[in-house]
């Protein structure tokens, strides 16, 4: 039980997917602007990444590893990851008009975003199980969404704040980015030996 | 080499099929009003109604949040195609319609700045930056969102000019009086 809670502190704060291994910077800098989209933005990217978890390890040890086709590996499981997308456009447009208006174009985008990827590839090259890899991507998953917020959250602050009109708009954004990324280097000391 | 090609072959069928019984089953169902007034909007996302491009615009009649009469470049046919589609009274006093008009941009002081050429929501402004802008008249749909942006006040709404192509042999003007006076 411990070791899946490691498991989880570790993908979502230690080896946080945006902030430190620099995935998916285009939600990051992109649906940031309030928190309301941002968590929409980041239960829907949880969902997608948590279900391409499973999904791309069921692909990679019923077919790919069987038939010996790992070569196809980035192609099916942008294919997966793609319907998967679709599906999650498709139930939010039900559920929820208006996340579905606030969400915008950043929807079906989450397909490229290559946190969605980095993580089934990670999974992959690191042999894991289906438990284990369903979990590290519902923590890096979480780290995102957490991130997310934090940033959006931060974000709303600044929109109040006197900005130097040279800084004004992205680039006090990138330079409030980098301080969060500094804030969680902080995270790397933990130690679970 | 087979088992590769059939396997991303079965897999997209069968995402397909996923896909495709998601769509049905999580389907929407929207106002069809919505859409039969989209169609008849004039489409070209001007904004001069204040909201967010034709469909906002006929999702917000179809609501009756806005009124039929919205729409600028529809004038005042659209007014009342609209207030015969929806059975509802328009009421036409604050249509001014003065006919259709296009846009016309006068060459001898036009400065060459596509400013125009940027706000076009149909690219029916042709021209290059220090070269004279014109208007192609089969393109325009005279929403006259360049007027305003012309630093040199060349560009006006003019009513549509009788061309060859526009003529149309006028209805004959039946007097009854006369022909059997």
């Amino acid at each position: 039980m411990s070791e899946f809670l490691i498991l989880l502190v570790t993908t979502a704060l230690v080896n946080n997917v945006v902030l430190i291994k620099f995935l998916g910077l285009c939600p990051f800098m992109g649906v940031s602007k309030s928190v309301d989209s941002a968590l929409g933005m980041g239960m829907a990217t949880t969902f997608v990444i948590t279900l391409a978890s499973a999904a791309t390890w069921m692909l990679e040890h019923w077919l790919l590893i069987p038939l010996e086709l790992g070569y196809l590996r980035i192609l099916t499981f942008i294919l997966v990851i793609a319907a998967t997308v679709q599906f999650v456009e498709l139930v939010v447009k039900k559920t929820s008009p208006d996340l579905y208006q606030a969400l915008g174009i950043y929807l079906p985008l989450i397909t490229t975003n290559c946190a969605v990827l980095g993580i089934a590839l990670l999974n992959v090259q690191e042999k894991s199980g289906f438990v284990w890899s369903l979990l590290s991507g519902f923590g890096s998953a979480f780290g995102f969404t957490l991130v997310l917020l934090i940033f959006a959250g931060l974000r709303e602050r600044l929109a109040l704040a006197r900005v130097p009109a040279a800084f004004a708009g992205a680039p006090i954004g990138f330079v409030l980015a980098s301080l969060l990324a500094l804030a969680f280097m902080g995270f790397s000391g933990l130690n679970f030996k | 080499m087979i088992a590769a090609i059939l396997s991303v072959t079965l897999l997209g069928i069968a995402l397909g099929f996923a896909l495709g019984f998601a769509a049905r089953k999580f389907a929407v169902e929207t106002d069809a009003r919505v859409a039969e007034i989209g169609a008849m909007m004039p489409g070209t996302n001007c904004g001069q109604c204040g909201y967010p491009g034709c469909p906002g615009a006929a999702a917000a009649i179809a609501a009756g949040e806005a009124t039929v009469t919205v729409c600028p470049p529809g004038g005042k046919a659209l007014a009342t195609a609209l207030a015969a589609k929806l059975g509802i009274a328009a009421d036409l006093s604050g249509v001014s319609d003065e006919g259709p008009k296009i846009a016309t941009i006068a060459e001898e002081i036009c400065i060459g700045c596509c400013r125009c050429i940027k706000e076009c929501p149909t690219d029916a402004i042709v021209g290059a930056a220090k070269q004279i802008h014109a208007v192609m008249r089969e393109a325009c749909t005279g929403c006259g969102n360049c007027v305003d942006r012309c630093p040199t006040e060349a560009v006006k709404m003019e009513p549509v000019p009788v061309t060859l192509q526009h003529w149309v042999w006028p209805k004959p003007q039946a007097k009854v009086e006369q022909a059997w006076a």
